[in-house]
């Protein structure tokens, strides 16, 4: 449970999936807020209005997935990294997962590593098909890991086969 | 003596704001920093703030620093001080401040105090072994100096600090074993806590600290499972090793000039400890003189910004400078919207008992 430990629970998650109808219509993204604090770069950031607009600063965000395309451009302007785009069908047995990552070093292209739960288990590994990290998105770099489609639900943060920050 | 008509002590983003309102209004401004440089907690920053994006949400705290600073260092109506503590306040209305070895005296014709908190410590054995840190130091040595603070550290409470300052542990390469918490939920964003959980670091609530273990400095840590009455749960008891135990376990107001001013104080403990009472523009008991940020209550930088806008553009006004009531109605606007959701219950409760 989220204020209990940091980790939701499968109801508390329910709330912001898309469905899986969507979900296997191609990417979206899913957006990991669930608590009203006042925050709302993420409705200025879409440039596909998908991001319902704020009344109040602190409602959480509301999504119409049928606009949402994937783009991923929310991923690095949410402060809280709670944005990430998911692409069901990415392959036959892959799917793609986009994440927020502020770690160095940055992991390569075409790099295999560690996938990693919300609670911070492994349950896999990955590999990356992207890593974008351009001056606008401010240093929060976006990750694109192929992972087993199986867990592309879990999955949320990744760790470096070669030696974690410390080490690198 | 030197004369001026708004001294703002503390150059931290509440004093940053204040000085450019009131100096776009047509005041001269004194600005004091006790630190070598302007920003005070902004530029140990490193994350994404939240807040409005009219604001400067999406920007990381130590770049709205450089931003503040730059505008300010253009601005020849705010004269800034750096290295400069402010020492008190007297009755003929005369601040002093110690400066570059010097005693500087100013009489200004308003006054903000916009010095910010202090760190709280909690009590537990062995709390004085060196490797005990508080949070704001643990930043500093890391964000300021680029001094790693420990290999792996414990890091007692899951509010926004201790959540945050865990992540710069964590994207420094240094380890975090566990973030403890007494009360039975997180006290932070939950986001901030998912970050941090999903690299692993547990986040164990209904926990605390029994004792530093070490004899020279630290080398771990007892902690134990609590009940709600934060009694302790036998058998749960156990060691950590850790070299760094880091506590952030709140802050409260640093209100000492506020306090030798006559201001007239009260006791919030949803703001933090003793806080002085104000009126809705921010000016305390004391005529002429106002308050921002953290020392009129703890709360977060933007806050602190949009109270300096308000403290600096109201001092202005005061004087007789002409500023427009449309702005300050947007400022109180601003502000009110930001405390309107259940993260902001305490502040609006601490602010229904301290506003006249």
């Amino acid at each position: 449970m989220l204020k209990k430990d940091g980790v939701p629970s499968p109801e508390e998650l329910e709330g912001v999936k898309p469905s899986q109808e969507r979900l296997e219509e191609g990417p979206v993204v899913i957006v990991e807020c669930m608590q009203e604090i006042p925050c709302d770069p993420c409705y200025y950031a879409c440039p596909k209005e998908a991001f319902r607009p704020f009344g109040d600063i602190n409602e959480k965000p509301e999504i119409d997935y049928e606009k949402c395309n994937g783009c991923s451009i929310c991923i690095a302007n949410c402060p809280g990294l709670a944005i990430f785009v998911l692409d069901y069908n990415y392959s036959e047995k892959e799917g793609l997962l986009k994440i927020p990552y502020e770690l160095k070093p940055l992991p390569e292209k075409e790099e295999k590593v560690i996938v990693l739960n919300r609670a911070g288990e492994e349950i896999g590994k990955g590999r990356v098909v992207q890593v974008l990290n351009t001056k606008k998105q401010d240093r929060t770099a976006i990750i694109s890991i192929a992972v087993p489609k199986e867990i592309l639900m879990d999955a949320r943060h990744i760790r470096l086969i070669r030696g974690s920050t410390d080490e690198g | 003596m030197r004369q001026t008509d708004l001294a703002i002590i503390g150059a931290g983003p509440a004093g940053l704001a204040a000085a450019l309102e009131a100096a776009t209004a047509g005041a001269k401004v004194i600005l004091l920093e006790r630190d070598e440089w302007l920003g005070g907690q902004l530029v140990k920053q490193t994350h994404q703030f939240f807040g409005s994006k009219k604001e400067f949400a999406g920007m990381r705290g130590i770049d709205i620093a450089t931003h503040f600073s730059e505008q300010i260092e253009k601005n020849k109506d705010i004269e800034v001080f750096t290295g400069a503590t402010a020492l008190g306040y007297y009755e003929d209305g005369v601040l002093t401040a110690a400066y570059s070895g010097r005693m500087l005296k100013i009489k200004p014709k308003t006054m903000l105090v916009a010095s910010g908190a202090m760190e709280k410590m909690i009590p537990f054995n062995n709390n004085d072994l060196p490797g005990v840190y508080g949070a704001g130091a643990v930043q500093t040595l890391m964000n300021v100096y680029g001094v790693a603070p420990g290999k792996r550290v414990l890091m007692v409470g899951a509010g926004n600090i201790g959540l945050i300052v865990s992540y710069q542990l964590m994207q420094a390469g240094i380890e975090v074993e566990a973030i403890i918490e007494g009360s039975s939920q997180v006290g932070g964003y939950w986001v901030h806590a998912s970050k941090i959980r999903r690299m692993g670091v547990p986040i164990l609530t209904n926990h605390t600290i029994l004792k530093a273990i070490g004899e020279e400095k630290v080398e771990g840590a007892l902690i134990t499972e609590i009940d709600e009455n934060w009694k302790p749960l036998e058998g749960t008891e156990r060691e950590v090793s850790v070299d760094n135990i880091c506590l952030a376990v709140g802050l409260s107001p640093l209100a000492e000039l506020l306090w030798q001013a006559g201001c007239q104080m009260e006791f919030s403990p949803q703001l933090g400890g003793y806080v002085p009472v104000r009126d809705e523009d921010l000016e305390t008991s004391q005529e002429g003189i106002y308050i921002a940020g953290d020392v009129a209550g703890i709360e977060e930088a933007t806050s602190a910004i949009l109270e300096g806008q308000l403290a600096g553009i109201s001092a202005a006004r005061k004087m007789g400078f002409a500023v427009e009531d449309k702005k300050i109605e947007q400022i109180k606007e601003n502000l009110k919207s930001l405390r309107a959701g259940p993260v902001g219950e305490h502040i609006r409760q601490g602010l229904a008992q301290v506003e006249r």
